[in-house]
C-alpha cells in the first residue's frame, strides 16, 4: 500500500483524539507502520486542533505537510477551511457541517466566512459535507460525531470493514460502544 | 507484542520494564502522561508532588535508598528542579535515577521555549534523546543502566512531537530489579564543601569516562548514504531529516551529551558538506565547531519554533514550495475558557473594576485574551503573588489598591505559598485570589494536595487553604463563589481597600469534572433581548452574536447561568421556560 495521510481538524474537545487512535489501531491490524501526532494541553481548551495520522510501509515524520493529506476529516466548517490547503489534489475532505464560532467572531472582531462548503469545492477533490452532529444525536450522543466521520472515511478505503469494527471495539469505552457502532454504520453508508 | 504508544506512555513502559519502583512528577504539558501512565502500574509507587523540586528530591531519596526512580517534568519544571539536579550530579546515585524533561519547541502549551540540553551540559549529567516511542522506551531502560554504571543521574529529553506522537513499540518483559543495599556514605551523599570538593573531582573523571562511552555506544550511529551531504541530528529532527533528504549520510546522536568527538570527526571527514540540523539552540553545532570542523546549520534554520520536512527540503535541497495564496482572512481560534468555567465570573469582575492583574500559569491565563483581557503579567508558576508584592513596593498604596494576584489551587501549592509568606513577612498589602476549582485543570485534571485524592485516586488529607493562609499570618481570609458576581465584587472591593494582606478563595469545581452536573440549558428570548451585548462580555463560547441577534448554542451551553446574571432584561431563560 502507498502511504495514507489523514488529518483530523476541529475544535478542542470534539473527540479528534479518539478518532485518531481508532485509525492508528486499524493501521496496526494491517501491519502498516504508523505514526499519529496528537495535541494535548492548552489548545485542547476550545482552540483549533489538528491530529495527523500517517500509515504505510515506513513512516518517518509524524507530521503531514501542505498538499500531502489524502483525507481530511473536518469536525467543523471553519477548521475545514483553515486546513484545506493541506489536502492533496484528488484528495477527500469529509466535513461535519457544524459551525462553532471562535471567540474573535463572538466578540465581533472577525467575521465567520460565508459559504465555506462552496469555497472548498476546488478542483479534483472530493468534498463531502454532512450534518454528522444530527446523525450522532440520533445515535444517542453528540460525542459520536467523530465515529460518524470515521465511518465515512472507512467506506472510502480498501481496508475491510471488519477491521474498522474490531478497532472500534478495542478503542471505544464499552458503555458507549453500541451507540458508536451505530454511528459508524450511519457514516459508512454516506 | 506490538502496541501504539505516545512517547510519554513509552517512557512509562520503559520505567516499568527497567524495574523502576518510584516515580514522581508535577504535571506539565508535554510531560504529564508519563506519570499518569506510570500510576497505572501497581508495582510502582507514583506521586504528584507539589512541585518539580520536591519531585526530584523524592526521586533522589529513593535512589539513595536503593530503588530505581524516575522523575518527569516539562522544560520549565527543570528550572524549578535545577537546584537538586546540579548537586545530585555530585552525589551520584545508588539505584538508577532518570530525570525526564519534555521541551516544547513552538510553545504549544508553554511560556517559553528554552532548550533543556543546556542543563545537561551545565550540570554535567548525560542526556539521551529518543526520536520515537520505541526509542523512548529503550532509552529509558538504557538510562537506568547508564545511571548505575557511571554513578550519575541521567537526563532523557523529549520534545512535544515525540512525547505526543503514537508510534509502534515492541513491548518487553519486566526486569526483576533488587533494591541496592543501603549503605551510609557521608562522603558521597552529604554535600558540604569538604565532601563536595572531592565529589567534583569524581564528576570530572566521570565526564571523561562518559566521553569514551559516547564514542562506542550504539546510541550514536552513522548511516552512510550519499556522501555529498552529511547531517548530524537527534530526536524528532532525525525523522524529519530522513523523510526530507532520503539517502544522505546521517550521524544520529542518541546521546546528545556528552558528544562523541572522534565519531563526529570521522563523520565530518567522510562527507563533502556537513550540516547540523536541530531545533532551538545550536547546541550540537557549537560543539562541532569547537572541534575545528567546518559546519553550518543555524545559518539556515531558525532558533525559533519547530522544524519540519518542508523547511529542510527548502534549505538543504533548494526545493521551492509555493506559498498558498491568501483568500479572505480566516478568523483565528484561540483556546478559551470552557462553557461553565468557574473562572469566567471572576474575570468579568476583574475587568469591570479595571484592576491590574498579576497572573499565573493555568487555564485562567486564558483570561488575558479577549473579551475579558483581565491580566497584566504572567511569568512562571507561582509568580503572581511575588510580582503583585513587587508592584506594591514599587508604586505604593494607591497602586496596590488596584492590584490583585490570581492563581489556581495547584499553582498556589506549587510555589505561590512562598510568595504569600513573603507578602506577610515583609508587611505587604497584596490581595491574592486563589481560584480553587478542585483540580489541576490545564494539564488535563490531575489531583494535587488540595483535592483530597492521590494520583491513584485514593482519599488523602487535603490542604485547608483558609487555615494555611491564617497560619502564615494573613488575617483577612474570605471564601466565596465566583459565580455569585455581586457578592464577589463586594468582597473584592473590601479586600482591595484594606491595608493588609488578604486572601480570597473562590471555590467552584472545574466544569469538566465528572462530579459536576450541567445545569438546564439556557436560551435567549428574542422578544426581550435588546441587543445590549452585556452577555457577550463574559466571553462564553456558547453565546454567539449574529449581527441582528444573539443566540445561545445549545450544543455548547453548560447551563451555568452566569449569562442570565448579566442580563438586565430577563431575556435569558432556562430551556422549557
Amino acid at each position: 500500500m502507498s502511504n495514507l495521510n489523514v488529518m483530523m481538524v476541529g475544535v478542542g474537545g470534539q473527540g479528534t483524539l479518539l478518532a485518531s487512535r481508532v485509525l492508528g489501531n486499524v493501521a496496526l491490524r494491517n501491519d502498516f507502520d504508523v505514526k499519529v501526532s496528537e495535541v494535548h494541553g492548552m489548545s485542547q481548551r476550545g482552540g483549533s486542533v489538528v491530529t495527523y495520522v500517517k500509515m504505510g510501509e515506513k513512516v518517518y515524520s509524524p507530521l503531514i505537510e501542505k498538499h500531502e493529506a489524502d483525507v481530511i476529516m473536518a469536525f467543523e466548517t471553519l477548521e475545514a477551511l483553515r486546513w484545506a490547503d493541506f489536502l492533496k489534489t484528488g484528495g477527500t475532505m469529509l466535513v461535519n457541517d457544524q459551525r462553532i464560532d471562535p471567540m474573535p467572531v463572538i466578540t465581533g472582531a472577525a467575521k465567520y466566512p460565508e459559504g465555506i462548503i462552496e469555497k472548498l469545492m476546488f478542483h479534483d477533490s472530493e468534498i463531502v459535507s454532512v450534518d454528522a452532529l444530527e446523525i450522532a444525536k440520533k445515535c444517542g450522543s453528540i460525542k459520536a460525531v467523530n465515529v460518524v466521520l470515521i465511518g465515512m472515511m472507512a467506506a472510502r478505503t480498501q481496508i475491510p470493514k471488519v477491521q474498522w469494527l474490531a478497532a472500534l471495539k478495542e478503542i471505544v469505552p464499552t458503555k458507549v460502544l453500541d451507540l458508536n457502532l451505530k454511528a459508524f454504520e450511519e457514516g459508512y453508508i454516506l | 507484542m506490538k502496541k501504539l504508544l505516545i512517547g510519554n506512555e513509552a517512557v512509562a513502559r520503559g520505567a516499568w520494564e527497567a524495574g523502576c519502583t518510584v516515580a514522581t512528577a508535577y504535571p506539565g504539558t508535554p510531560s504529564t502522561e508519563i506519570t499518569e501512565m506510570i500510576s497505572k502500574y501497581d508495582d510502582i509507587y507514583s506521586e504528584w508532588s507539589p512541585n518539580e523540586k520536591v519531585s526530584l528530591e523524592v526521586a533522589i531519596g529513593a535512589s539513595i535508598a536503593g530503588a530505581r526512580s524516575i522523575c518527569s517534568m516539562k522544560h520549565v519544571g527543570l528550572n524549578v528542579a535545577a537546584d537538586p539536579l546540579f548537586t545530585a550530579s555530585y552525589t551520584g546515585v545508588n539505584g538508577g535515577l532518570v530525570v525526564v524533561v519534555a521541551d516544547d519547541p513552538g510553545m504549544h502549551s508553554s511560556q517559553n521555549e528554552q532548550d533543556s540540553r543546556n542543563y545537561a551540559k551545565a550540570s554535567k549529567v548525560p542526556m539521551l534523546e529518543p526520536s520515537d516511542s520505541q526509542e523512548a522506551k529503550d532509552y529509558v531502560k538504557e538510562a537506568f543502566a547508564l545511571s548505575e554504571v557511571f554513578d550519575t543521574p541521567v537526563l532523557v529529553r523529549l520534545t512535544t512531537r515525540v512525547a505526543h506522537s503514537l508510534t509502534i513499540v515492541e513491548l518487553g518483559e519486566k526486569e526483576e530489579y533488587k533494591l541496592k543495599d543501603y549503605v551510609k556514605d557521608v562522603n558521597k551523599y552529604v554535600m558540604m564543601p569538604a565532601m563536595a570538593r572531592k565529589r567534583h573531582v569524581i564528576v570530572e573523571q566521570r565526564q571523561e569516562a562518559l566521553k569514551g562511552f559516547a564514542e562506542a555506544t550504539a546510541l550514536n550511529q552513522i548511516t552512510w548514504g550519499d556522501r555529498k551531504i552529511g547531517v548530524i541530528t537527534s530526536g524528532i529532527t532525525y525523522q524529519y531529516v530522513k523523510e526530507a533528504l532520503g539517502d544522505v549520510s546521517v550521524l544520529k546522536l542518541g546521546l546528545v551529551y556528552p558528544m562523541p568527538d572522534e565519531l563526529i570527526k570521522e563523520f565530518a571527514a567522510g562527507v563533502e558538506t556537513l550540516y547540523v540540523i536541530e531545533e532551538l539552540e545550536p547546541f550540537i553545532q557549537e560543539h562541532v565547531m569547537t572541534l575545528g570542523i567546518k559546519v553550518t546549520g543555524k545559518e539556515f534554520f531558525s532558533l525559533l519554533g519547530e522544524l519540519n520536512v518542508q523547511v529542510i527540503k527548502e534549505k538543504i535541497l533548494g526545493e521551492k514550495f509555493e506559498a498558498t495564496e491568501q483568500g479572505e482572512p480566516i478568523p483565528v481560534r484561540p483556546p478559551v475558557m470552557c462553557p461553565g468555567c468557574p473562572h469566567r465570573g471572576m474575570f468579568y469582575v476583574l475587568k469591570k473594576l479595571r484592576l491590574i492583574v498579576s497572573g499565573d500559569i493555568g487555564c485562567y491565563t486564558l483570561g488575558a485574551l479577549a473579551p475579558t483581557e483581565a491580566m497584566d503579567a504572567c511569568v512562571c508558576m507561582g509568580a503572581s503573588i511575588g510580582m503583585a508584592h513587587g508592584m506594591d513596593k514599587a508604586r505604593g498604596e494607591d497602586f496596590s489598591k488596584k492590584t490583585v494576584a490570581i492563581l489556581g489551587d495547584s499553582t498556589f501549592i506549587h510555589s505561590g505559598i512562598t510568595g504569600l509568606i513573603d507578602v506577610v513577612y515583609n508587611k505587604g498589602a497584596s490581595t491574592v485570589i486563589i481560584l480553587d476549582n478542585s483540580i489541576t485543570g490545564m494539564t488535563g485534571h490531575q489531583h494535587n494536595p488540595s483535592t483530597g485524592f492521590t494520583i491513584k485516586g485514593e482519599p488523602t488529607k487535603m490542604v485547608d487553604f483558609v487555615k494555611l493562609a491564617e497560619a502564615v499570618g494573613v488575617e483577612r481570609v474570605v471564601v466565596c463563589d465566583p459565580f455569585d458576581i455581586v457578592e464577589f465584587e463586594k468582597i473584592l472591593k473590601e479586600e482591595l481597600a484594606s491595608n493588609e494582606p488578604s486572601v480570597i478563595i473562590t471555590q467552584r469545581p472545574c466544569a469538566l469534572l465528572k462530579t459536576v452536573t450541567p445545569g438546564a440549558i439556557r436560551y435567549i428570548d428574542q422578544e426581550k433581548c435588546t441587543l445590549c451585548k452585556a452577555c457577550l462580555r463574559i466571553g462564553c463560547p456558547s453565546i454567539v452574536y449574529k449581527g441582528d441577534s444573539i443566540v445561545i448554542n445549545k450544543d455548547l451551553c453548560f447551563g451555568c447561568d452566569l449569562c442570565s446574571k448579566m442580563c438586565k432584561f430577563g431575556a435569558i431563560k432556562r430551556m422549557g421556560e
